[in-house]
């Protein structure tokens, strides 16, 4: 039988759309509107999943957002998705979900066995357990990550698309029920842009459910005319299934709007969620309220519901929950929904924890033939898969105390309300500060440093008339405060059956005595958190919210406590004896619901996750078969293999080509900062660590730039162009640090010196010749004379290369004969080809930033951030010849006579040459005076730069060591991973033409 | 996130900047002749009020310029933008 539960008629489904859907392999129909949870009650399915921590079996405890049981995985494959809410999940064709955290299924699930042994796993049993011996926490870690967790993860790469928007508004509404739409309306009148967004898929929220009336009419024939009216103003955006998440300083809130959730198949052209970031001149708050469970023995069976679903379920989508159906309430408003149950037809009783009722409550109770236990609580429930009977008991108030005799009451459904807790989550995301209602029982809305305001529900306020007045009036004020047009007054009259007015906290309806045995009391269904845990940790001294929360799991989860955060904090206040406002509450942060990382990643993935920077020689590398390091954003080669050639082979050659012969490198990524300024020179001066006041014209320099601890950042050439124009270069991954830097001094400490800076680091593309036949090949395609003495190493000249205009430099990074040719980026490709067209003579080799290493490291030259790592003086670095002592003044000058930075047994760069003359070894590597077979050992260094060097024939290496100036030749030990000791003696750092003349021929 | 009052380009979110700490910090104008301690008091010692607060930002993503923002740090609210060179502003309490 299908829909056995389904009233004869009512409900907004539509009862013309059978939707076919899957739970659990199983296969039933549902209605167009309905949403998994309404579906799943109509079929009378009510065991939807199995708790956290005890696998007990959980049914659905709310309608909406705020679920903590009833979570599923939805879909399959590469969309399935974990911990999806049943109660949002609009029902579609072809819907599959299964239950979670259960195994072998559902209704036979061997994780159960945690609830009959609970009493080994109390709150802080993790910590507790598995802390000691230390050494074990590994494996440990293993079986708790395995059994933590609720549904699982794709495997596979989502398929769905995401996107962002930014949105600018005068106000932004949060939530559509009638308060949200009524203050939108006051905004749309009076012309302010506005947008208004619900988390639902129909607006009006709760009073949809209620048989109220506004200004005379039926609520829901109003809801309809306001919304008509919204939507035909231009300046009101309307957004369903959106859901604000968060709220962050000067009204900048995000929202996640589910856009095609919901849809059967996979949008093409639509994506699937869409995340909002909004800036609002105005923010106004109208999320309503959650109603609060009841604390009491085994409230967490299937079939037992807060009231306002089973309202819900049975008004909205035209669901009976049970036909024998208990309310256990504190407060006159949930009464509303047992006498709609019993005008349909279900047989209603009525438990209230309180003595005192209304003559007019009572009088329609006994019209209506609703039996009422008063002062009565329920102290237990039965049934296993789902409840069938409950146990009452008188409670006397004085004494809050069980007293009496036991009554037994059969019933299907037993559905409760302990009062309602304003959803202050955003407010308190904004920083508000929340007070303790003391007739309402729960926190509200007391100030927020944001331009706010809330209304209705959401501000503690439950009276239908004055919440619409409240919210026409919020609207018509910041209208005004936005300076928009004044909009007619309206009086509001609304009606409802029954009004919630106060509630008493219920945290512990047994009463006074904590359980220890037997029955558990939930106060947090989704992680499994019960009244004699939080007596626990306020035992074992975890007195404050934020320790209670964290040592319990109270108020975590994907539901962060919508339903149990209240009650977990009353409960304190009774075992501290202290009113509520006294224990204080957590911090609500974002997200408000958990939201997928694919909206909030939008478009940046994949090839859109970061720009890929690309040489103007780009193309030439892809077509030769170039692998590529990334370098920042910058696509490098870093090899290029022939053949089946390794990195390893490729490498070689390389090197061995640029030594013997004539090697290319792409330098192009290479920072370059054009300076100009008649007091360029001067700031140079204070820039770098050396001078350069008497840089001639058409001659470079090489320069550390030190920070004001005097450690190096950065290092690079920098040629003199003309009078008071220099160009300078930087590290390729430095160049935006350098140019902040250089900004950072001339707008903040310098202001008077007159020099601009442009970076230009795209503007050129840069083609490193180098070795031996770098001179012949140049010859042929310039009009520059490159004569030994008309144009030496470390100068400029200005020419044509291959017919285009073009700085060529004689530097080099390989310690051979080089130039770096420079020349206009468009230009880059074709003059790159020709060098190789030309260079075939000569073998031409393109090499990668790999060779590069090899080759700089062959002749110890530094690379910043590799050899250095911000904690490295140029003395350090062996590199005292580059620091001016005549300069009076350079930045970090003051810090090189620091006592720290003039300590001895400062690290040193030295050269390390291994024993065995084959062991390349790992870089980062620890050095040790003498290896041992375990831990402490004395370190003295680490091995910064590694390479098997070809022209050598033998491995070196790059370290920083302790005093390791005055240690050359010195044996250390370097223990590797694998258990291996290698041996290795400290030398100089340069390994290759130590004389240095080749780069002078 | 901030909306953030550019002295030369007006208000940008705070997305386009970057907070670079104390304003007001002067570089030692004889560096030589300072001590170790004082020299030690311009590298590492910054304010950390619970309060007004005056800091260094710059304009990244727009004007790239620097300039100084004064900022209560408890409530968050940016309460001037001032350009480099001019003077810190007063604090009424």
């Amino acid at each position: 039988m299908s829909n056995q539960n389904r009233t004869m008629y009512g409900g907004r489904v539509d009862r013309s759309k059978t939707i076919n859907f899957v739970f659990n392999g199983k296969k039933y129909k549902g209605f167009q509107g309905d949403t998994l949870a309404s579906a799943l009650l109509a079929n009378d399915v009510h065991l939807i999943g199995r708790s956290f921590k005890y696998h007990r079996a959980r049914g659905i405890l709310t309608a909406g957002s705020e679920e903590p049981n009833a979570i599923v995985q939805l879909g399959v494959g590469a969309r399935t998705e974990p911990n999806i809410r049943a109660t949002e999940i609009e029902l579609y064709d072809g819907l599959e979900a299964a239950s979670q955290n259960c195994w072998p299924s559902v209704k036979f699930d061997i994780g159960g066995l945690n609830n009959i042994l609970s009493r080994l796993f109390p709150a802080g049993f993790y910590y507790k357990t598995f802390k000691w011996p230390p050494s074990l926490w590994l494996l440990y870690e293993h079986f708790i990550r395995k059994a933590a967790g609720l549904g699982k993860s794709p495997i596979a790469k989502n398929p769905d698309r995401y996107e962002q928007k930014f949105h600018h508004c005068d106000a932004l509404v949060v939530g559509g029920g009638i308060t949200g739409l009524v203050s939108a309306l006051a905004l749309g009148r009076a012309k302010c842009e506005v947008l208004i967004v619900d988390e639902n898929p129909v607006l009006g929220g709760y009073i949809l459910d209620t048989n109220s009336t506004i200004n005379g009419k039926s609520c829901n024939k109003y809801i309809k005319s306001i919304i008509d009216e919204l939507q035909s103003m231009n300046n009101v955006t309307v957004l369903t299934r959106t859901t604000a998440t968060g709220y962050y300083d000067y009204n900048y809130l995000t929202a996640l709007q589910k856009v095609t959730n919901h849809w059967k198949e996979l949008s093409k052209t639509v994506p699937r969620e869409r995340f909002w970031r909004i800036r609002a001149k105005k923010v106004i708050l109208a999320q309503g309220a959650f109603e609060r469970p009841l604390v009491f023995s085994d409230n967490d069976r299937p079939g037992i519901m807060m009231v306002s679903a089973a309202r819900k379920y049975l008004n909205s989508y035209g669901v009976l929950p049970g036909k024998s159906i208990t309310l256990f309430t504190n407060n006159d408003h949930a009464y509303s929904t047992a006498f709609e149950f019993n005008n349909k037809g279900a047989k209603v009783k009525i438990i209230d924890t309180r003595d005192n009722l209304s003559l007019e409550l009572e009088d329609r109770c006994r019209k209506n033939s609703i039996q009422v236990f008063k002062s009565h609580s329920v102290i237990s429930t039965k049934g296993s898969k789902k409840i069938n009977e409950i146990e009452i008991q008188k409670v006397d108030i004085e004494k809050n105390e069980l007293t009496g005799e036991i009554i037994k009451i059969s019933t299907d459904c037993l559905i409760m309300s302990g009062g309602w807790n304003p959803a202050v989550q955003l407010l308190s995301q904004s920083r508000g500060k929340l007070r303790y209602d003391e007739i309402l029982n729960t926190f509200v809305p007391e100030f927020s440093p944001q331009d706010l305001k809330v209304v209705g529900c959401n501000n503690g306020k439950f009276d239908l008339t004055e919440n619409l007045n409240d919210a026409f009036t919020a609207g018509i004020d910041t209208a005004a405060e936005l300076g928009k047009n004044s909009v007619d007054k309206v009086t509001w009259e609304g009606n409802e059956d029954i009004s919630f007015t106060q509630a008493q906290i219920e945290p512990y309806a047994l009463g006074k005595k904590e359980v220890t045995k037997g029955s558990k009391h939930f106060v947090d269904f989704q992680n499994d958190v019960t009244a004699s845990d939080i007596f626990l940790a306020q035992r074992e001294g975890y007195i404050s919210v934020e320790h209670t929360k964290r040592y319990t799991t109270t108020g975590m989860g994907t539901d962060q406590g919508k339903t149990s955060n209240v009650n977990a904090l009353a409960l304190m206040s009774h075992i501290h004896e202290k009113p509520v406002d006294q224990i204080g509450h957590t911090t609500f942060r974002p997200p408000y619901v958990p939201q997928t990382i694919g909206a909030i990643a939008g478009r940046s993935v994949d090839h859109l996750f970061d720009p890929i920077r690309k040489t103007a020689i780009h193309e030439w590398h892809e077509k030769n078969g170039a692998e590529y390091e990334d370098v920042g954003q910058w696509k490098r080669p870093h090899y290029y293999p022939r053949g089946k050639e390794d990195l390893h082979k490729a490498v070689n050659r390389e090197c061995l080509s640029v030594r013997n012969s004539l090697g290319i490198l792409d330098a192009s990524t290479l920072g370059k900062i054009d300076l100009q300024g008649p007091d360029t020179a001067k700031f140079l001066n204070m820039i770098y660590t050396n001078a350069w006041s008497k840089l001639e014209i058409g001659s470079c320099r090489y320069g550390l730039m030190c920070n004001e601890h005097g450690m190096i950042f950065d290092d690079g050439v920098t040629s003199r162009i003309g009078e008071n124009h220099y160009h300078m270069t930087t590290t390729t991954g430095g160049a935006a640090r350098v140019m902040s830097w250089l900004e950072e001094f001339l707008q903040t400490e310098w202001l008077d010196m007159r020099v601009f800076c442009t970076s230009v680091t795209e503007q050129w593309s840069v083609m490193s010749i180098s070795g031996p036949n770098s001179r012949k090949l140049l010859s042929k395609l310039t009009d520059i004379d490159l004569s030994k003495d008309a144009f030496p190493f470390m100068k400029f000249r200005n020419g044509k290369v291959c017919g285009v205009d073009a700085r060529v430099f004689r530097i080099s990074f390989t310690g051979e004969l080089s130039y770096e040719i420079n020349v206009p980026s468009r230009y880059g490709l074709y003059v790159w080809s020709e060098l190789m067209k030309h260079g075939k003579e000569f073998d031409i080799t393109p090499y990668g930033t790999e060779a590069m290493h090899v080759l700089r490291a062959e002749k110890g030259y530094i690379i910043v951030g590799q050899d250095t790592d911000g904690s490295v003086t140029p003395q350090d670095m062996n590199l005292d010849w580059l620091v001016s002592k005549k300069k009076e003044d350079f930045l970090g000058k003051r810090s090189h006579t620091r006592p720290d930075t003039l300590r001895e047994d400062r690290k040193k760069f030295v050269g390390l040459l291994v024993n065995d003359k084959k062991t390349v070894l790992p870089e980062g590597s620890h050095i040790v005076e003498e290896a041992k077979s375990q831990p402490p050992m004395k370190m003295i260094g680490h091995v910064t730069s590694s390479y098997y060097s070809p022209i050598c024939g033998y491995p070196i290496a790059l370290a920083m060591i302790k005093n390791g100036h005055n240690r050359l030749g010195e044996e250390v030990e370097i223990p590797l991973m694998n258990g291996k000791i290698v041996k290795a003696t400290i030398t100089d750092t340069v390994f290759y033409d130590k004389e240095g003349t080749k780069n002078n021929e | 996130m901030f909306i953030i009052d550019c002295p030369y380009c007006g208000e940008r979110d705070q997305t386009e900047f970057t907070c670079h700490g104390e304003a007001h910090i002067a570089r030692p104008s004889n560096p030589n002749e300072v001590s170790d301690e004082e020299w030690g008091r311009y590298l590492f010692f910054r304010n950390n009020p619970k309060g007004i607060h005056f800091e260094r930002w710059t304009h990244d993503h727009g004007c790239r310029r620097w300039f100084n923002v004064m900022r209560d740090t408890v409530s968050d609210k940016i309460l001037k933008t001032y350009k480099m060179g001019e003077s810190r502003p007063e604090v009424n309490e």
